[in-house]
């Protein structure tokens, strides 16, 4: 979609990749990784799907290195690890802070050898506006040329989407700017079921907002949280500068509340933790957010040591913010960052529709209810290197090559209705931008799809959202042309499905009566403010099924079915 | 505070551009330089008149998708900071500020701010890479690389394929992108074996896209966001001349 394959990432990752190498001799093992995932996840993933993945995790490693991946390595020239939340192993390989730059770069490499040998041709600045189904089957995707604004066919015997997550719902999030929804919903409206989109990650350690201009947010990588302790002042309302608060006045909460993995609870229990420590009114200076403080470690190892870590983390921190955070505590606090619903896809990645496959964060299949950190690069690499090659070859087996070209009368309909769509777009000229309806719609979902819901909550959401979206077709304003490269065309385009889809996730967030992982009902908790999951009622993958603009989606369930991960209380105390 | 831009304007790649004036009013100091253009461009939008053009995409310094030249400089005046980690703090009210697309001969203006680098990407087609197939490749741990020589690695790797180091070039050379590969895969023991036709390759691929020589200017570190340093192109010299003298016959 962008310019170029070196910059197609949805979100760069920072800090690490998972493999199950036992390289620290700490007991790992592809079980033990299993595990760990499955309970990370509150026990709503596909078990099958994250026993492979746990074991594909070594044979990514190998590949990475072997593209020439330059991964942190010790003076003996081993492999060096770190450990990451929800996992009491280290097994995290880095490339300083930016892992997920480097991993795509080798990926890049990789697929550059192809360019120059012929066998793949890149179109940049293209994106998808629809699928294309021809006889149940997936056969190829409608694009829109994003410099000259032409609408084409491509026909194909398979489609792949790998076009990420849909967090940027949420208006503020960790993700890059044009990462969005609307190649997965255009496929959902095509018919594939879209599975948990409720389940999203709300990263506990980002920059707060500053401003009400921001445009994103900027995540510090959970790796800091191996040398960094998170702590809240005692005194409700302290406005003191962290470095003059004393130590006794301190709470280092994770630690206090989860001591077996202290600042390395997963994701999702260290996000509530310090939401309720701010709205409580224990926040950093009394505002949003908490302290990530380095001074232990710095005093332990030095300042070069923290530097060769995560230097580049301490630098985008200080362009952000102008604090220096080896001096006084980063102040962080929460963020959209990651999605674990996705369009709903079987144990060989394809999606309900034959032919449609789906990787990475696009799909749903393999963090349940809640992502570990390091699991994401796992996932997209497992899904692309080891897993699709192997899956699409059964179905190309049962399919004609070449059966369709792009002149099938699917293809000029789906192209015809992409244009009058756009068209119809453009005609409004509302007196709104897109961005202000985005900001509207993120603010509502944040408030009621967030971090904790309510039936309540939710009920609002879906009476708010329609007017929304039914306003947004009447009055957003969209200047310029289709025949040009349009930013704010491309942008409406986008938001126009965020506000399909938000519905959804409220819809599901409603059906689901329990909480689980990072989806968490205020109504469904433990006496000490734990999820409580419903095993016996919703132990499903709940997969959604677009029955028309103006109709209820339908709900499938895929039970989750359990024979070697024993389903139990998630506990990280 | 409020600023006085004066913006790259151009509707396509054949047509003329100009400069044009706008003004960006109530401007915070935390908002990002993208942000100020952000808020420009709905004020274009609500007033019914077409918005500027840029590339972004992670703003946060890692994608390499700013091509924004501030006040003559790629990304702007502050040190290691890519344009959409550059904060309005370090602009005053009343600034003027002049902002353009990278200009190179062999990076095409697109529209606006926007800029065709594909030559980068073609010039890592050539051979910007490690040739291994997926799959059937030796343990991670079989391949043991001094600490040293992984830390320079990672230092030439950060590159974000920007193009800033071709901008700042009064030669408009790309020797600083492509040294960073060529340094990148020649310390790891897995990219030395394919080096000399790699290095020969991208040489090859870079002058054929229009790219100028190095002429020792500096001008590339001074601009770099990830701060790569120039000894990386004596790197890449040498291994040329090595590649040349020894085991490979180039073009």
């Amino acid at each position: 979609m962008g310019d170029s394959p070196r910059r197609g990432h949805s979100i760069a990752a920072q800090g690490g990749l998972n493999a199950a190498k036992n390289y620290a001799n700490d007991g790992d093992s592809i079980l033990r990784l299993f595990h760990d995932t499955i309970k990370g996840g509150d026990f709503r993933a596909r078990e099958a799907n994250v026993y492979r993945l746990a074991m594909l995790s070594n044979n990514i490693m190998d590949q990475c290195v072997a593209q020439g991946v330059p991964f942190a390595r010790d003076y003996a020239g081993y492999l060096e690890n770190r450990s990451f939340g929800g996992a009491q192993v280290s097994r995290t390989f880095y490339a300083r802070g930016l892992t997920g730059q480097q991993l795509l770069l080798g990926a890049c490499g990789a697929l550059s050898l192809q360019i120059k040998a012929g066998t793949v041709t890149l179109h940049p600045r293209k994106e998808m506006l629809d699928l294309v189904v021809i006889d149940g089957e997936a056969k190829g995707i409608t694009v829109r040329d994003m410099v000259t604004g032409e609408i084409n066919g491509f026909a194909a015997d398979a489609v792949c989407l790998c076009t990420g997550g849909y967090s940027n719902i949420f208006y503020l999030s960790t993700n890059a700017m044009s990462s969005n929804v609307t190649a997965a919903y255009r496929a959902f409206k095509k018919g594939a079921f879209f599975a948990n989109p409720c389940l999203t990650q709300i990263h506990p350690t980002c920059i707060p907002v500053s401003g009400g201009r921001q445009s994103k947010l900027t995540l510090m990588s959970e790796s800091l949280r191996n040398d960094g302790r998170i702590w809240a002042p005692k005194n409700k309302g302290d406005r003191r500068a962290p470095v003059e608060i004393p130590e006794s006045e301190r709470d280092y909460f994770l630690e206090r509340m989860y001591p077996a993995y202290g600042n390395l609870a997963p994701r999702d229990i260290a996000s509530r933790a310090v939401k309720a420590i701010c709205d409580n009114g224990f926040g950093a200076g009394g505002g949003t957010g908490v302290y990530l403080d380095f001074a232990d470690t710095i005093k332990r190892a030095g300042r070069d040591k923290i530097r060769e870590r995560y230097g580049n983390l301490f630098e985008m921190y200080e362009k952000i913010t102008g604090e220096n955070a080896y001096k006084q505590p980063m102040r962080i606090y929460p963020a959209p960052h990651y999605a674990m619903g996705g369009l709903w896809v079987d144990y060989n990645l394809q999606s309900s529709i034959p032919g449609l496959f789906v990787l990475g964060e696009a799909n749903f299949s393999d963090h349940g209810a809640n992502r570990l950190g390091a699991s994401a690069l796992m996932q997209g690499l497992a899904d692309g290197y080891f897993i699709i090659p192997h899956t699409i070859a059964g179905y190309l087996a049962e399919t004609a090559p070449g059966k369709v070209n792009a002149e099938h009368s699917e293809f000029k309909k789906s192209g015809d209705d992409a244009e009058s769509y756009i068209k119809k777009l453009l005609s409004v000229n509302g007196r709104k931008t897109a961005s202000e309806f985005h900001r509207e719609l993120g603010r509502i979902l944040w408030d009621n799809v967030g971090m904790v819901r309510s039936g309540e909550g939710l009920k609002k959401a879906l009476q708010l959202i329609p007017p929304l979206r039914a306003e947004f077709r009447q009055n957003v304003k969209i200047t310029g042309s289709g025949n040009e490269l349009n930013q704010e065309l491309e942008r409406a385009g986008r938001i126009a499905d965020f506000l399909e889809f938000g519905e959804l996730m409220a819809r599901d967030a409603l059906h689901r009566r329990e909480s689980c992982g990072a989806h968490f009902r205020i109504e469904y908790q433990t006496q000490d403010g734990g999820a409580r999951r419903d095993d016996e009622n919703f132990c499903y993958t709940a997969a959604w099924e677009f029955k028309g603009a103006d109709r209820e989606p339908e709900l499938h369930k895929e039970p989750l079915k359990f024979e070697n991960a024993e389903l139990a209380v998630r506990s990280y105390k | 505070m409020n600023l006085t831009l004066f913006i790259w304007r151009q509707k396509r790649p054949d047509e003329k551009g100009r400069l044009e004036r706008h003004e960006a009013k109530d401007i915070s100091p935390e908002m990002s330089f993208l942000e100020m253009l952000d808020a420009v461009n709905e004020e274009l939008v609500k007033n019914g008149n077409e918005t500027i053009v840029f590339d972004h995409d992670c703003r946060e310094g890692i994608c390499g998708s700013c091509s924004q030249v501030i006040n003559g400089v790629p990304h702007g005046h502050r040190e290691k900071t890519t344009v959409c980690q550059l904060h309005m703090r370090h602009f005053k009210d009343g600034d003027i500020i002049y902002i353009e697309p990278l200009r190179a001969k062999a990076f095409p203006v697109i529209k606006d701010l926007i800029v065709d680098r594909g030559a980068l990407d073609r010039i890592i087609q050539s051979g910007g890479y490690i040739s291994v197939h997926t799959g059937g490749v030796p343990d991670a741990n079989a391949i043991l690389i001094p600490k040293e020589d992984a830390d320079t690695a990672m230092d030439a790797a950060e590159c974000i394929g920007c193009g800033a180091c071709v901008a700042a070039c009064p030669n408009g050379s790309a020797m600083l992108f492509t040294a960073s590969k060529i340094t990148h895969l020649a310390m790891l023991p897995q990219g030395r074996i394919e080096s000399a036709r790699r290095v020969c390759m991208m040489t090859e691929s870079m002058m054929n896209e229009g790219f100028g020589s190095c002429g020792n200017h500096y001008e590339c570190q001074a601009a770099c966001p990830k701060g790569i340093k120039v000894q990386f192109i004596a790197k890449l010299n040498r291994e040329f001349l090595k590649a040349v003298f020894k085991t490979y016959t180039p073009f």
